[in-house]
């Protein structure tokens, strides 16, 4: 089967205490953006959320692991800081390097009704993966 | 879980022989009930920790032990920092010094009764919670540092709260250790608006009503009689805590090898207590339980201020609190010795007994206030510490209930308007900005507290004094 017949999608899977992310789509870098859909589903319906506002994002690691890791922690601290709530990425991936826009707007408590902030992703769960029909997966934990 | 993988040493005690790369064995503190309903991953991970260098005695893992990131959550271990012992990050977790306060009011459930919606209000309008709410107090970097090696102290140099608040906060309020130059810019970015916020999730303060008392004695000293009421505030310590646990998180992770620590799941991710990165993160860590210790007391100061206009004159003060994510420098005997040993304790609280020698004179007799938290609209329990716990647990005990469903099976089973009202039926009002987490945090997406509060006593890590029924809960 070829991996381009995968439309990209994210789901929850199950943790006691926490829930998981997971991104599944054709390409690596699809697969990243969905996970950050997933982990922006964790608080918030992403279909409520606006893309008013773009933001940057760079980070770096030595495996596709570490950098997913990395890549949602940017992305729960942007939330934090600045108050953001992103629905859709753009993510591009080269020699362990990631370059992403987050497209969002600022969290409205009365539209978004956010359930829970995000504390960080874990080592939990930690998963970038090829499946046999060549789509890529990439999910955490994260903690909240 | 299959009790059959256990030798059953008492009642209570379930024992995993060392074996493989084990350096001691697990213990888990459970009946056959509650053992078999925990899940095989707490199995996993108790037996993981007990392979860590310099670990003393045996991994243990409390009532409440369920599914947590390397270490279980309710998991207590103590290293030897003279026998290669570690420092784990996910051993303390990424709330850190997460824990509960108890506040006396002085009032009783009829004095409450009339006023019951008037003080909910209150209460919500003055206590910042739920996911973007901001605090009052801003911290420039001054103040950062100061709060960071300060903890309650600062707060209450500031204004929030009283002297006498002091010897009620273990650590007496300060953590001692704090480094604040090892808490990155990133952490204190994230705190510099969250002082005086609840947070969400399972986070929460609550005024209860003091339902049933098991120890006469021991609730005369603690203060509670029945139909008290008392407010119960459970928070951490906010962004800086959990940006703190996320980048040492990985910097262990990166760095086990360079210290020759064979990790068996990744997630385990430690540095030797006496190399650069274990001392920086037990320094970064300890201003993490500062930002904790400080949060709680100037939550404590609101909440004084919003019972206060309701009841004008009125005085609220502090029964105890307590951490339940730390990792501490504390004494202990091993065959007869006194050592200094890193107690962690993941989801587990302190719970010192009779004489200890750092709790302040009134709970010398009785052992210090182990605060047990329920989640919205069920019990909470009160109980004090025992001396057998030394032996058992590194004085330890359980810290709450524990999940028995995950969140988004939360969320199909229950809507949170529907709860909302459930709970306002049984006269328990609720107030929270979003009704989805409501649905998460629903009563029955939680184990019963009743049954882990009680192991913990039949085990003697901790001995019941008193039940605490919800009255009120402002939900993060």
């Amino acid at each position: 089967m070829d991996s381009k017949a995968i439309t990209p999608h994210w789901e929850h899977f199950e943790h006691e205490a926490d829930i998981g992310i997971r991104g599944i789509a054709p390409t690596l870098e699809e697969a990243f953006e969905q996970t950050a859909v997933a982990m922006t589903a964790v608080m918030t319906n992403p279909d409520q959320v606006s893309a008013s506002r773009a933001v940057s994002i760079r980070c770096e690691a030595t495996d596709n692991e570490m950098l997913l890791m990395d890549w949602i922690n940017e992305l729960v601290y942007e939330t934090a800081v600045h108050g953001l709530l992103f629905n859709r990425y753009q993510v591009a991936i080269n020699d362990g390097i990631l370059s992403a826009t987050a497209f969002g707007e600022a969290v409205d408590r009365k539209k978004h009704q956010p359930a829970v902030e995000i504390k960080g992703a874990t080592l939990t769960e930690l998963r970038v993966y090829q499946q046999a029909d060549g789509s890529w997966v990439a999910q955490c934990i994260v903690d909240v | 879980m299959d009790t059959s993988q256990f030798i059953q040493r008492d009642e209570t005690c379930w024992e995993i022989p060392a074996k493989g790369n084990m350096r001691v064995p697990a213990i888990i503190y459970a009946d056959a009930q509650l053992l078999q309903d925990m899940d095989q991953k707490v199995y996993e991970q108790i037996t993981n920790v007990a392979t860590l260098p310099g670990i003393v005695e045996a991994a243990y893992a409390m009532p409440d032990a369920h599914w947590g990131y390397g270490f279980p959550i309710g998991g207590v271990a103590a290293f030897d920092p003279e026998q290669g012992g570690v420092v784990s990050a996910g051993g303390v977790g990424f709330d850190i010094s997460c824990g509960v306060r108890t506040l006396h009011t002085g009032l009783n459930i009829a004095e409450l009764q009339p006023h019951k919606q008037a003080l909910a209000d209150e209460l919500y309008r003055t206590v910042p919670a739920g996911v973007g709410s901001r605090g009052r107090i801003h911290l420039n970097h001054e103040n950062m540092h100061g709060m960071l090696t300060g903890g309650a102290q600062w707060a209450l140099k500031q204004g929030f709260g009283e002297a006498q608040d002091m010897e009620r906060i273990e650590e007496h309020g300060c953590m001692a250790g704090a480094e604040s130059k090892y808490v990155s810019s990133r952490a204190r970015e994230r705190q510099k608006d969250e002082m005086g916020t609840l947070g969400s999730g399972n986070h929460y303060l609550e005024v209860q009503r003091v339902a049933e008392i098991f120890d006469q004695t021991v609730a005369r000293i603690f203060g509670l009689r029945i139909d008290d009421i008392v407010i119960t505030i459970h928070c951490g310590s906010r962004g800086l805590g959990h940006q703190i646990g996320t980048e040492f998180l990985k910097e262990m992770a990166m760095s086990a090898a360079q210290y020759q620590i064979v990790l068996p799941d990744r997630e385990l991710a430690c540095a030797p207590l006496t190399s650069p990165l274990g001392k920086q993160y037990l320094g970064a860590m300890r201003a993490g339980i500062n930002c904790a210790l400080a949060n709680r007391q100037i939550i404590t100061h609101l909440t004084r201020q919003a019972v206060a206009r309701v009841f004008p004159g009125i005085h609220l003060g502090l029964l105890y609190d307590v951490s339940h994510n730390t990792c501490k420098l504390e004494q202990h005997t091993i065959a007869g010795r006194k050592k200094a040993l890193y107690v962690h304790r993941k989801g587990a609280t302190r719970a010192f007994g009779p004489g200890h020698p750092d709790l302040p004179p009134v709970f010398k007799e009785t052992g210090q206030p182990v605060l047990i938290g329920g989640s919205m609209g069920t019990n909470s329990y009160v109980l004090c510490g025992t001396k057998e716990s030394e032996q058992r647990s590194f004085s330890s005990a359980c810290h709450g209930a524990g999940r028995a469903m995950s969140r988004s099976k939360a969320t199909k089973q229950w809507q949170g308007r529907t709860l909302v009202d459930e709970l306002a039926a049984r006269g328990i009002i609720i107030r929270s900005p979003s009704m989805r987490g409501v649905a998460e945090e629903a009563p029955l997406a939680y184990k019963d507290v009743g049954a882990v509060v009680d192991i913990a006593d039949r085990a003697g890590l901790a001995r019941k004094v008193a039940r605490l029924e919800p009255v009120i809960c402002i939900k993060g």
